[in-house]
């Protein structure tokens, strides 16, 4: 079991929490995800990045979105509470090393497992370029931990209600057309941003490292329901990745693999939606 | 298979046992031999298509002590030769003919850990049925004595009885024992060490016990119940579980050793890498491995669709790639999650195929049907990525292989489509990588299989292998034999070690 010690609410629909996992909290390296399940006898297995750890608390933190049963759920517990499964560090760790000039680029809830990655390799000795994107400036999260990190920081949105409006692609694409080449791009966030992000770097010849977030089951290697394209080779992204050549990755294949089951989990979350109406409204009735 | 109910099976046993009981003292083996066989009574398959209930149903007592009568006690025991751990088949089921139920459920415990699982799915006809003597004799295998289906017979009824006895634990030792992997092999590890008066912790990557009999083999063949009460028998003889813990990731395996203070670890963890065929649109949206179908439908309950926050893929045509238990295990959750049509395709014949042959059978009976000398050349999508057809290739059989089977050969230009929503690929499991990539210094094959020697120790010190991991996908109680090897290794090593520190 796994006590949820913090929980905050970063926008309408993000969430952060830290939870108590002193193991995986001394073993996990940035990239890396954890597998929790809000019941372990019917709930589902989601995968979630770990975003941060502290080894003084014993403790890891995880950044969500509500957007399905699960994570709803998830968003419904209280500091307090306890997880009855919670398994990690899954995957591999980035690799981390000195690229001269990094260019991170974090889209929407992508920015929550950018974060550790970094700042490791600020650590490293690289010259930081950040980009940060969003739909509007209500979804923008971790803007001011992004921002320290950064020797150059970029924020756009959508629809330009915060920084400059523009998608991500087009500062991207300003950086790698200057005299001084980043040495290697990191793009997380949703499918499509890395499919173009990666685009976007290919004509420049600039490695591109994306982070993909399939559909998993075990976590372990076991199902192969996370396999993806890369190149000519099927790897698993639970033990193979999280982290891939964005130039090699088939994002099209990866995008419709993620849509298997949309139309159930879709049914499935408008009646778990409805349940917790009707228990309100019990509430309110008694 | 069969055409009776099982209240007119049960009819007959209890007529035929009155007078063979009778009978029984001066009954030639000539005589005995011809005791009818008793077939093993069963839910309808029109009904059981709708349920994940068991299938077989198991004997009655009746039905049982009158299959127990047709053994006959030989002296050359032929199934004792081919059982892969020695069960002393003739004495249990000589006790179970004179209605000694309790003796003969502790006859098999002498030898075996999870008699109501292997009764269950051991291969009996190539093991301790093989060669039995009565079969030879009515020139029928078929009808051999059904070994396996008393082994589940007394193991049942000894459930049933509700006085599962805990086996005794020797004074506490001190030592300390890993074992990785909760499967068949890792449960008989912590069970004989246990006994020894070792501490021991289970450390299991998933959230559930079990392994394969978990998240493989389903319901309607193996209920959990019956691995819940196995693991509460470890759990109350005081072996700890660790679930949610991968070893590799969230501890290396070395540390065990070194910062945790384990005396000796066992890796049981299994075959768990899914193969695939290498064709043309195998990441196609509705192709999945075996692993993943059957660990929706089992370890993640999908079946229960109400209740399940875990989805499964709607099928209405699904075709199963493959001829052993996994693909009779595929298709037959397939049909029950409502495919109207399920095809298995084989690229040998109905005689090659390393599936149990009751399960053949049973499939058969719900409906699967069979393409054998047919294999997969690619499968098509649509414009969305997902699948609609599959195109095959025709073959025939050639010279045999290494393997003594008859190799398949294609034909040329025999192409032809089919079409189908879903395919599951069921052509078998690799060694899961994650233990040997994270633990550099241990010696593996160029498969991936951990390398052993007669004790199943590793290439490291202390550290003891088993199972699927060493054997590639093999069976559970081969993974049975070689986890009870390895405990004893552990054993006289940890008993070897007090001496020295007295
Ligand atoms: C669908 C299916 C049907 C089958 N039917 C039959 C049958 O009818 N008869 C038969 O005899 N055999 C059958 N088999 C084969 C049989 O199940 C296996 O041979 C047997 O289970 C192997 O046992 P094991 O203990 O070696 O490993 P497994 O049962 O595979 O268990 C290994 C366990 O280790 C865990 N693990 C893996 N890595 C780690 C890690 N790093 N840290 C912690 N835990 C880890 C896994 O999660 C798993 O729980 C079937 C297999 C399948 C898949
Ligand atoms: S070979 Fe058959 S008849 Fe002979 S002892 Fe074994 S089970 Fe009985
Ligand atoms: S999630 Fe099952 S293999 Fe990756």
């Amino acid at each position: 079991m796994n006590k949820i010690l913090f929980k905050q609410q970063l926008s309408k629909d993000v969430f952060l929490m830290r939870i108590e996992a002193p193991l995986i909290a001394e073993e996990r390296q940035a990239g890396q995800f954890i597998i929790l399940q809000t019941d372990d006898d019917y709930g589902e297995r989601i995968p979630l990045t770990i975003a941060d750890a502290s080894t003084e608390e014993g403790s890891i933190t995880i950044i969500f979105q509500v957007v399905g049963k699960t994570t709803l759920a998830l968003s419904l517990m209280k500091e307090g509470d306890e997880l009855p499964a919670l398994v990690g560090p899954l995957g591999k760790p980035t690799h981390i090393a000195q690229y001269g000039t990094v260019v991170c680029v974090g889209g929407g809830i992508g920015v929550a497992p950018l974060h550790p990655i970094a700042q490791a390799l600020k650590k490293a000795g690289n010259k930081m370029i950040i980009i940060v994107g969003a739909r509007n400036k209500e979804l923008i999260i971790l803007e001011n931990k992004m921002k320290a990190l950064a020797d150059e920081f970029i924020l756009c949105t959508d629809d330009g209600t915060a920084g400059r409006k523009a998608l991500v692609t087009e500062p991207l694409k300003e950086i790698c057309q200057r005299e001084e080449k980043p040495g290697m791009v990191i793009a997380i966030g949703p499918p499509v941003m890395m499919k173009f992000c990666s685009l976007t770097t290919k004509p420049f010849n600039i490695p591109t490292q994306v982070s993909l977030n399939t559909i998993m089951v075990d976590g372990t290697g076991m199902c192969g329901g996370c396999r993806v394209n890369v190149g000519h080779e099927v790897k698993f992204v639970c033990v193979d990745g999280p982290e891939f050549d964005g130039h090699q990755v088939d994002f099209d294949n990866m995008m419709a693999r993620l849509n298997s089951y949309k139309e159930i989990e879709r049914k499935s979350h408008e009646c778990f939606l409805n349940k917790i109406a009707d228990a309100k409204m019990k509430e309110v009735v008694s | 298979m069969n055409t009776e109910s099982k209240e007119v099976l049960s009819e007959r046993a209890k007529e035929l046992l009155v007078m063979y009981l009778e009978k029984a003292p001066t009954l030639k083996p000539k005589e005995r031999a011809q005791i009818p066989a008793m077939e093993m009574p069963v839910q309808e398959p029109e009904e059981r298509i709708h349920n994940l209930d068991e299938v077989a149903l198991g004997y009655t007592m009746e039905e049982a002590r009158v299959e127990a009568l047709r053994c006959l006690q030989c002296v050359k025991r032929q199934c004792v030769d081919h059982c892969p751990i020695k069960i002393d088949i003739p004495r249990f089921i000589g006790q179970i003919a004179s209605g000694e139920f309790q003796i003969a459920a502790d006859i098999i415990k002498e030898s075996s850990l999870l008699p109501a699982v292997c009764g269950r799915v051991c291969p009996q006809e190539v093991q301790c049925q093989s060669e039995c003597t009565v079969g030879k004799a009515i020139k029928n295998m078929d009808k051999a004595v059904a070994i396996g289906r008393l082994e589940r017979f007394v193991a049942d009824w000894e459930r049933m009885q509700g006085h599962v006895s805990i086996p005794e634990v020797k004074p506490e030792t001190g030592k300390k024992v890993a074992v990785v992997g909760s499967g068949p092999a890792g449960l008989v590890v912590a069970a004989d060490c246990r006994r020894e008066g070792h501490h021991v912790t289970i450390f299991e990557a998933l959230h559930k016990p079990g392994g394969v009999l978990r998240y493989g083999i389903p319901e309607f063949r193996l209920p959990n119940d019956i691995i819940d009460r196995e693991v509460e028998v470890l759990a109350k003889m005081g072996v700890e579980f660790r679930m949610n813990y991968v070893v590799g990731r969230t501890r290396k395996l070395t540390d065990l050793i070194e910062k945790d203070g384990y005396d000796a670890v066992f890796v049981g963890t299994g075959a768990g890498l899914p193969l695939f065929m290498g064709i043309e649109g195998e990441n196609l949206v509705g192709v999945f491995s075996a692993n993943e179908y059957l660990t929706r439908a089992n370890l993640m309950h999908a079946y229960e669709r109400e209740k399940a926050d875990t989805p499964i893929y709607p099928s209405k045509k699904v075709a199963v790639l493959g001829g052993g238990n996994v693909a009779m295990d595929s298709s037959r959750m397939a049909k029950r999650l409502g495919a109207e049509k399920v095809y298995v395709v084989y690229r040998r014949t109905e005689t090659e195929m390393p599936a149990r042959k009751e399960e053949v059978a049973h499939a058969k009976e719900e409906g699967i049907e069979f393409h054998f000398l047919q294999n997969a050349k690619r499968i098509l999508g649509d414009e969305n990525g997902k699948v609609k057809a599959i195109e095959c290739l025709r073959y025939e059989l050639g010279e045999p292989d290494s393997s003594g089977r008859r190799r398949p050969v294609e034909i040329p230009n025999s192409e032809f489509i089919m079409e189908v929503d879903t395919v599951i690929v069921a052509i078998g499991n690799g060694s899961n990588p994650l233990i040997s990539q994270t633990t550099p210094d241990m010696k593996v094959t160029k498969r991936g299989n951990i390398v052993v020697d007669e004790t199943q120790q590793t290439s490291m010190k202390r550290i003891f292998a088993g199972g699927d991991i060493v054997l590639g996908a093999a069976t559970v109680i081969l993974a049975m034999g070689e986890g009870r090897r390895a405990a004893a290794a552990i054993n006289k090593m940890l008993a070897e070690e007090s001496v020295k520190e007295m």
